[in-house]
């Protein structure tokens, strides 16, 4: 097993430099640059901050530069935010992104199982039709538009909730952002857990428990929920990730430091350490995620083997 | 637990906490600052938003009052030569930086010295340039920063010689570009002063915390020369760019001040929350440009004359934004100082001939110029992602299309915007221009022909490049004139060289748009919009 | 944009039976799932819908009494008019919104095909040459699609469209681009399954060209799968589309899409709402009824009911 790991971990190597590359070239192909804003910089001025961000050598020199200090764990300057460097934004970042996707996560996970399995046990009475339905909303509803409403709604009509913004140690604050990650989360799970779990019930073992005289309740939790999990688990690494990169809209709106925010903003501003080094960061996670949830699939699914 | 009694415990978690932040700290000002500061390094901000942090820790020899007029800051008094060009300022006793080192006149000579050092790379170094050598110093051309007209006579006094007499000079002290910095500190750390763990203030507060993102908090100084009259504890600088958003967390009580809102939302607050909202004229134009280098359509200046009067702009504001911003017909916004009385502004004739004839007589205009009706001009039209600037450019689209000009909009985002406008890749392009300081070579500049530098023309923020002799020469003759009111004279008849030669299309005087909750008090309006923290204070 | 619908995780499970010879193939099965679909009311009521909006969308525009880049100055941002003609109001340029409601949709669905039929496309190759070819090549070509799984799509989309302007082809093309490799996948399943068979082993015989084989003998069994995939994948691209709108990257104006239509709209939801209710209510429409139909294919393409 830690050997098929390795090789998983090896194998995304070229594919993650050829994307850092991709990036790179792209990036700095684009018209515009760090230091194009309203007014015109002084000829000198301009040559001086490229000098000093190495953007007047010849880029496949800069090239090189940028993944020699990448080998040695440096992620470069921000070349908008003055004083910071790439890592010390991510390190600022990353936390408040990451605690918001793992709130979400867990609760839309659990939320999205249950509703899934409820739903699956009432096919086509009005708790599916019910739960499917207000499931379908988060999913259809765009973020962007479901986070406005709600803190329009809970925030400033209601005043039940912070409209947004962050105190550190609130959960308060994170009532909103969190709701408008997880529901079309929650979303996306339950239909895979109702769908898995509506096969799982039409399989001849299932109904031979049953026709063994099995309590319904004893039917689910021993030999219906943990088949049905599969194809739910298969989707958490992507969920994961998605609710990740998903956060964006979420930041803006409740003002929150954020990868996702830095990313976008940097990507407008040619920021271009900052650009970088975010997606260097959700690659790695990323693919940290999907190995993760391979693991716990063979571990389910005892069909599976390492290849 | 029941699901009930779970949403209680975290309910009264929730209340807690909220209770325990509003009451560890007395009186807390929440700012919405709009976008992230880049900095907070006083020579190297650039926008508003930087300059309400740097403002709030950092003083100048001159400081703004609640008018945002010059007064007295770190130089308790000054003496001006009786040509105009030697200004000596008295520091005040007992100033110090926040670390307890004394702020000196050595501490300003050094800053200038920054500032016009090409190294440091300052935005805005050119508007210290009247002082004697500094636009030489940053060009490269002087190398020894001791010719510089900054001079420390002693501790205390500090010397400030000009190139020419410049009438704005002290209003121009109280920008951010002319405030000192810490030479100990900046000689020690480098750029890395104004990290938080190093940055020091003179200003009445003091930085605490910076996270990129979401907010800049600073808490008031305490050894601040006027820390007595200083109301306001603490002040959160927030960042958050959706105005929407920013409207909502102002009414639900999150926000206190705004500084700026959705102009849908105008209509709204005055209805539901009056007095709250202040537009106030602010010192600006916006306007299109048109490339007008040879070769290009709009270098004939019959298609610019239809183009500039067939724009309605009086549904511009009231009707397109819904703020109401005046139309602009001029260069120079009304309320500049030292410039010509309002009533002898510079109007246009055509502006107050009917609609349809303009149109009439654009459409001449295009024929002779050699387009018709069955010829229709096709012009692009750029501007940077916004919904104002969309909407503007839809609605002059509109107007332009019963003349035969067939516009293409192209939006891109603020740096690819500018760098196209700078490069000459571009017909039509949307530009503001907020004034610096209060006068009216600010705005004519942007009209002026580049320089020759070293075989490449640099044409500055003039992306039109507009070119005309007598424009030029009246500039030049203004700015060496001593009388005030004769140097408003060459200036005025300049703006009409340019504006009748329709060098860019002006569309309307910028506006300022606050919200301010009736909490607060000490907000006055002003043509600058600067309103320093420690003028307002906060009831609960 | 990871799975809106769950696609990736239920077609790859589908991926898996067709490589390991589990499931049906060929026409019977498409026949036999149409008949099924048409059983199924939301299935039939949502594709009714469906084609209704498409058609609207289409030919509306002929019968709205305003053009969508047309500005009307006697009502700027005015709520709904029977009088003058603006059915759905007006926005703060005096554009009628029905007009550009119809357009956006337009714009949306077109983006959306294009997208769909660029991603089919590649999988379809993708796949083909992987499966056809099998051994060493398929190895490779099936880990470069595991590792790409990995990537930050959503990312790469606004790095690209950031960088190369606001040109809708690339915006199609970007999209489409990265939605290929669940397609990859149940194509390399279907060639490997069907390469074996005694027909295609004659066309080998017969001195046919790979490429033929592929086209001729293994594409056209492709249409089940190909269909509810390209259900699946228009909701999600259409959600992707608006959110690059919201970042202020989407189509360029006088154009619109629901989702530029939408970002318009949600900030005014208070003071207009007619700007926020018609071009939701269009999108939460054609997304549920495509969500439906998806579900509804899928059910009818899942051989475990035989």
């Amino acid at each position: 097993m830690l050997a098929y790991a390795f090789r998983r971990v090896l194998s995304a190597i070229p594919i993650a430099l050829i994307a850092v590359t991709a990036c790179f070239f792209i990036l700095r192909l684009a018209p515009g640059g760090p230091f194009d804003g309203e007014r015109a910089l002084p000829p000198t001025v301009l040559a001086n901050l490229r000098a000093h961000y190495n953007l007047d050598q010849p880029l496949v020199v800069q090239y090189f530069l940028y993944i020699w200090r990448l080998l040695h764990g440096d992620l470069g300057p921000s070349m908008v935010i003055d004083g910071f460097n790439v890592s010390q934004l991510i390190s600022i970042g990353f936390p408040f992104t990451l605690t918001m996707a793992l709130c979400a996560f867990v609760i839309a996970t659990a939320i999205g199982m249950l509703a899934g399995m409820v739903a699956a046990v009432y096919q086509n009475k009005w708790p599916d039709y019910v739960l499917v339905l207000a499931v379908m909303v988060g999913v259809l509803i765009p973020n962007f538009l479901m986070a406005a409403l709600l803190q329009l709604w809970f925030g400033v009509y209601l005043k039940w909730v912070p409209a947004g913004g962050w105190v550190s140690g609130s959960v308060w604050h994170l009532i909103l952002p969190v709701t408008v990650l997880a529901w079309p989360h929650a979303g996306r799970i339950s239909r895979l857990m109702r769908g898995s779990m509506i096969e799982v019930l039409g399989t001849n073992y299932v109904r031979t428990a049953r026709s063994k005289g099995l309590g319904e309740r004893l039917v689910l939790s021993r030999h219906a929920i943990k088949p049905a999990l599969l194809p739910v688990v298969s989707y958490l690494g992507p969920g994961l990730s998605y609710l990740l990169t998903g956060s964006l809209a979420v930041e803006q709106i409740f003002g929150l430091p954020g990868i996702g925010k830095y990313f976008v903003t940097a990507a407008l501003n040619r920021d271009y350490g900052v650009v970088l080094g975010t997606t260097i960061l959700y690659m790695f996670i990323i693919l940290a995620l999907n190995l993760i949830v391979d693991l716990v699939y063979a571990w389910l699914d005892p069909k599976v083997r390492y290849r | 637990m029941t699901f009930t009694t779970a949403f209680k415990a975290i309910a009264t978690a929730g209340a807690m906490a909220l209770m325990m932040s509003t009451a560890a700290s007395a009186v807390t000002l929440q700012l919405h600052n709009g976008g992230d500061p880049g900095t907070l390094d006083p020579h190297k901000a650039s926008g508003d938003w930087e300059n309400r942090v740097i403002g709030d820790y950092i003083e100048g020899l001159l400081t703004e009052n609640a008018k945002a007029e010059a007064i007295p800051g770190q130089a308790e008094s000054w003496d001006i030569s009786e040509d105009g060009t030697v200004y000596t300022f008295h520091l005040r006793d007992g100033i110090q930086w926040s670390d307890g080192e004394p702020v000196t006149a050595g501490d300003f000579v050094f800053a200038f010295q920054r500032l016009f050092n090409p190294a440091t790379a300052a935005d805005y170094a050119y508007l210290q340039f009247p002082i004697k050598n500094s636009e030489k110093i940053n060009s490269g051309e002087i190398t020894d920063f001791n010719e510089l007209g900054v001079k420390a006579i002693d501790d205390k006094t500090l010397e400030i010689t000009l190139e020419a007499p410049t009438p704005f000079f002290l209003d121009a002290l109280t920008h951010y570009t002319a405030y000192p910095v810490p030479q100990h500190l900046v000689e020690k750390f480098g750029d890395q002063w104004t990290n938080v763990s190093n940055i020091v203030g003179n200003g009445p507060y003091l930085i605490k915390e910076w996270l990129p993102g979401s907010y800049v908090r600073s808490e008031k100084n305490p050894d601040y020369y006027d820390a007595a009259n200083v109301k306001i504890d603490e002040v959160f600088y927030h960042v958050l760019e959706d105005q929407a958003a920013a409207l909502n967390r102002y009414r639900a009580g999150e926000f206190d001040i705004l500084t700026d809102f959705p102009a849908d939302q105008y209509q709204w607050l005055q209805d539901n929350m009056p007095g709250q909202a202040h537009v106030v004229p602010f010192l600006g134009v916006y306007y299109y440009v048109m490339n007008q280098e040879e070769g290009q359509v709009l270098s004939d200046v019959r298609i610019r004359e239809a183009l500039s009067t067939t724009v309605l702009r009086e549904v511009i504001g009231p009707d397109i934004l819904g703020t109401g911003e005046l139309p602009a017909y001029g260069w120079v916004p009304p309320g500049t100082n030292n410039y010509v009385a309002e009533a002898d502004a510079y109007m246009p004739e055509w502006a107050s001939t009917p609609y349809e004839e303009r149109v009439e007589h654009a459409k001449e205009l295009m024929t002779e110029a050699g387009y018709g009706p069955d010829k229709p001009l096709t012009l692009q039209l750029r501007y940077n992602t916004n919904d104002n600037h969309q909407r503007i450019a839809v609605a002059i689209a509109a107007m332009w299309e019963p003349i035969g000009v067939k516009v293409e909009l192209f939006n891109a985002e603020t740096a690819v915007h500018y760098d196209a406008l700078r490069a000459g890749d571009f017909q039509v392009g949307r530009a503001g221009w907020l004034l610096d300081y209060s006068d009216p070579s600010n705005t004519l500049d942007l009209l002026k022909t580049g320089t020759n530098q070293a075989g490449t023309m640099n044409w500055g923020n003039n992306y039109g490049r507009f070119s005309n002799e007598e424009f030029d020469g009246l500039l030049s003759q203004a700015s060496t004139e001593l009388d005030l009111d004769a140097r408003a004279k060459l200036l005025a008849q300049a703006e009409k060289i340019a504006m009748d030669d329709f060098a860019a299309i002006p569309i309307y005087w910028y506006v300022s748009k606050d919200v301010v909750s009736p909490k607060i008090s000490g907000f006055e309006e002003n043509a600058k919009n600067i309103f320093r923290t420690r003028w307002l204070s906060k009831s609960e | 944009m990871a799975g809106l619908t769950g696609k990736d995780q239920v077609l790859t499970t589908y991926a898996n039976k067709l490589a390991t010879l589990d499931a049906p193939k060929g026409r019977s099965l498409t026949q036999d799932a149409m008949r099924r679909l048409v059983r199924n009311k939301m299935a039939v009521i949502s594709i009714f819908v469906l084609v209704t909006i498409v058609i609207l969308a289409i030919i509306g525009p002929y019968f709205v009494p305003w053009g969508y880049s047309q500005v009307d100055w006697s009502n700027i941002r005015k709520p709904p008019n029977f009088e003058v003609g603006h059915y759905f109001g007006t926005d703060q340029n005096g554009r009628d919104m029905l007009a550009r409601v119809l357009q956006g949709t337009q714009m949306s669905l077109i983006v959306a095909f294009v997208a769909t039929f660029v991603s089919v496309t590649i999988g379809v190759v993708y796949g083909a040459v992987a499966g056809y070819f099998g051994g060493r090549v398929d190895a490779v070509m099936m880990r470069i699609v595991d590792i790409m799984y990995a990537l930050p799509y959503i990312l790469f989309v606004i790095i690209l469209v950031v960088m190369f302007g606001r040109n809708p082809v690339l915006l199609f093309v970007g999209i489409g681009a990265i939605e290929w490799l669940t397609m990859a996948r149940i194509v390399r399943g279907q060639t490997l399954s069907i390469k074996e068979k005694e027909f295609v082993e004659a066309a080998r015989a017969g001195g046919a060209k790979p490429f033929t084989i592929i086209m001729r003998h293994i594409v056209p069994n492709l249409t089940g799968p190909v269909v509810i995939y390209a259900t699946l994948t228009i909701p999600e691209i259409i959600i992707a589309e608006s959110f690059l709108s919201y970042l202020g990257l989407g189509v360029q104006e006088p154009q619109t899409s629901l989702g530029t239509l939408i970002s318009a709209g949600a900030p005014v939801a208070e003071v207009m709402p007619w700007m926020l209710l018609a071009p939701a209510a269009v999108l939460v429409t054609l997304l549920f009824c495509l969500t439906y139909i998806g579900d509804g294919l899928r059910d009818a393409l899942d051989p475990k009911d035989r």
